[in-house]
């Protein structure tokens, strides 16, 4: 459909697809910029503990989100600040968690790994790896026993296959029709180990056994992602039951920013064939062009603006305060 | 009329069920929950007046489902969660541990846990070392958990009806020996809130700090103390966290001489908490130092003979009572 109708119906349509790929256009920009600002400021010493880079895999969150509602659950993992800028999280907010600020999503007592926001559905970003299939799970089972058609998708690595929990979690999503979606970015690292050292097997194969839907899809797509997306979500919101999306992804840099010397575990070869012929953000640009939904002004001016956007966010959280120390003991217990 | 007697089997699901009628969002997950009502019946009757959808069946997955009640617990629901035996929370522990005690603090107070675990603790019931253990300290430990201990059908109605209502994760332990013991039981709506100890028993010469299963125990052993012509005080805290130290300390003040006893084992556990915890305040009034009385450092044995010694009884707490109170 590349030539333009006088048909209303349809050119309505396609200014609503040029709206949607735009905003998923910008949404990745964002992600990615904001993981070279925590990039920056973590090399700069301002930033506390762990930072693990979501850079390479922005397709999987923007496609996901972007066919949920923002009353849907997501759970997300140590790297997650992608699913939860994808999700709606202000990157000010985030910023300041990130640094441990007062003003950050939780008040800064859970940092980068634990970022969470019920206002955009976010139940928590988990650093135990599959620590979050349960909580997905249980979402759905509320948002049925509640008789609401709120959907929840669990984020995890496929490090997370190896976790017994997840498949005690999608046996009894299938049993009792969940509407919950399991998927797994496989960005083909646990940490420093490639996954087929540590996966036995097949992967999909692994959620088929339990009788779910089961897809994978090229992660680096975000047209792809979202699209199988939503006719998961679809399927589970009208109470089909549980599925589980494999998306082929990859991390751009270290498993976390001080992971510098990578070449033990993966070749400079590798990361730059990801880099240069699978960008996630260079396959949407493409795309959005040869539609003639954006010309490269229009693209250069979307990065600039959320360029400025995330350099205020810094230096708003860098300006924040920190809690108060008396902040220590609040909400052990609600 | 005498009060009304049940057991506290009964109590539990007395509770159980009010608190289900009160409130649609309680529900229970667990390991032949529904038509079996579990292997010890505590909650038979209950999936015929409130169904499948609120009394639900589940695999032997105890992580999944205790992390299921974790989600559902985040998003609107109030899980009850039964594990079988007490021993079976070790699969249960990165969702307890990890997960339930650290979501309200991690997410800033954002969101909330208001679960409860329901399981087992006691040994003497011939069920050898993988179905015998108290391991309430382990949750004791952990910030974020509350941990409730009731010793008779009164408190045990009463409590798990706060602990439902507890906006946070609680675990409730119930001595599976005890199930068959009858008590005075209200048919009446009441809480008891947790953080309260109760004295069991007034006495002046010593103090017995005892929690679940040692509560009766302690009981059995003021009786024979008595006739010695010592009068023993059993307080009971009920909860371990959150501790009533004051109802603790002031009895210690009182009669000088305390032993905790609890069927834990002592090594790291909970009379140790509690004896530090009596020794920090009352320690200028105490002529002796606290003592501990738990399950012996061993695995709990099979052979009835051998488990018999593995806890404290009526007999070795009289003993160990009278040796503190220079009578022996
Ligand atoms: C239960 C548990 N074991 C080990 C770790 C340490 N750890 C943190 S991230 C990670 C690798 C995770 O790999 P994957 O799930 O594929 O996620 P990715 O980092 O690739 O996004 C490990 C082993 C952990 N956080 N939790
Ligand atoms: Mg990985």
């Amino acid at each position: 459909m590349t030539t333009a109708t006088s048909n209303p119906e349809t050119s309505s349509a396609a200014a609503t697809e040029k709206e949607k790929w735009l905003r998923a256009y910008r949404q990745m920009v964002s992600i990615r910029l904001f993981e070279e600002q925590v990039n920056e400021v973590y090399t700069r010493a301002l930033m506390p503990g762990l930072a693990h880079l979501y850079s390479g895999e922005e397709a999987v969150a923007v496609g996901i989100c972007e066919a949920l509602r923002i009353d849907d659950y997501i759970t997300s993992t140590h790297r997650g600040h992608g699913h939860c800028l994808a999700k709606g999280a202000s990157p000010d907010r985030m910023f300041a968690e990130l640094l441990g600020k007062e003003a950050g999503y939780c008040r800064g007592k859970g940092g980068s790994m634990h970022i969470a926001d019920p206002a955009t559905g976010n139940l928590g970003a988990n650093a135990i790896v599959g620590g979050s299939v349960g909580i997905a799970t249980g979402a759905a089972f509320s948002a049925r026993a509640l008789g609401t058609d709120r959907v929840a998708v669990c984020f995890f690595g496929e490090g997370a296959l190896g976790q017994g929990s997840l498949y005690e979690a999608m046996n009894l999503a299938q049993l009792w029709k969940l509407p919950v979606i399991y998927v797994c970015e496989n960005n083909l690292y646990n940490e420093y180990t490639h996954y087929t050292e540590t996966t036995a097997g097949s992967i999909l194969g692994r959620a088929t056994a339990f009788g779910l839907e089961a897809a994978s899809v090229d992660g680096q797509d975000v047209r792809a992602v979202n699209e199988v997306a939503t006719r998961l979500v679809k399927r589970a919101r009208s109470g089909a039951g549980p599925a589980f999306l494999q998306c082929d992804t990859y991390r751009y840099s270290g498993h976390h920013v001080g992971d510098i010397n990578r070449e033990y575990y993966r070749s400079k070869q590798e990361e730059q064939h990801w880099r240069t012929d699978r960008d996630p953000i260079k396959v949407l640009s493409k795309w959005l062009l040869e539609q003639g939904y954006a010309d490269a002004a229009a693209l250069d001016g979307i990065t600039s603006e959320v360029r400025a956007l995330m350099e205020a966010a810094v230096k708003f959280a860098i300006a924040a305060p920190y809690p108060g120390v008396d902040e220590v003991e609040k909400h052990v217990y609600a | 009329m005498p009060e009304r007697e049940i057991t506290f089997a009964q109590a539990v699901r007395e509770a159980l069920a009010e608190e289900m009628r009160r409130d649609s969002h309680v529900c229970i997950f667990g390991e032949d929950v529904a038509e079996a009502g579990t292997p010890f019946k505590v909650l038979s009757g209950l999936v015929e007046e409130f169904g499948a959808k609120r009394v639900v069946d589940t695999p032997i997955s105890e992580a999944g489902f205790t992390g299921v009640a974790v989600g559902a617990a985040m998003t609107g629901m109030r899980p009850v969660v039964d594990i079988m035996f007490g021993d079976f929370i070790t699969l249960t522990m990165d969702q307890m541990v990890n997960q339930a005690a650290k979501v309200h603090y991690m997410s800033g107070g954002h969101w909330r846990v208001p679960m409860v675990m329901r399981t087992t603790l006691g040994a003497t019931r011939r069920s050898a070392a993988q179905h015998s253990q108290s391991l309430h300290a382990w949750f004791s430990h952990v910030p974020g958990l509350k941990v409730v201990l009731p010793s008779t059908p009164y408190d045990a109605k009463g409590l798990l009806k706060t602990a439902i209502r507890d906006e946070n994760p609680v675990i409730f332990f119930e001595d599976k020996m005890m199930y068959k013991l009858k008590g005075p039981v209200p048919e009446e709506d009441y809480t008891i809130p947790l953080g309260v100890a109760d004295v069991k028993r007034a006495g002046d010469d010593i103090t017995l700090v005892a929690t679940s299963s040692m509560v009766q125990v302690a009981l059995g052993a003021a009786i024979l103390l008595e006739k010695e012509g010592i009068s023993a005080e059993v307080v009971d805290p009920r909860t371990t966290w959150p501790l009533d130290e004051k109802t603790l300390i002031d009895s210690a003040k009182k009669t000088s001489r305390v032993i905790v006893l609890d069927e834990g084992y002592g090594r790291y556990g909970v009379t140790a908490e509690l004896a530090a915890v009596i020794a920090e305040g009352a320690f200028y009034d105490l002529d002796a130092p606290v003592k501990r009385m738990g399950a012996m450092h061993v695995p709990i044995p099979f052979s009835p003979p051998l488990e018999d010694v593995t806890v404290p009884t009526e007999q070795t707490v009289f003993d160990a009572a009278r040796q503190l109170c220079g009578k022996a």
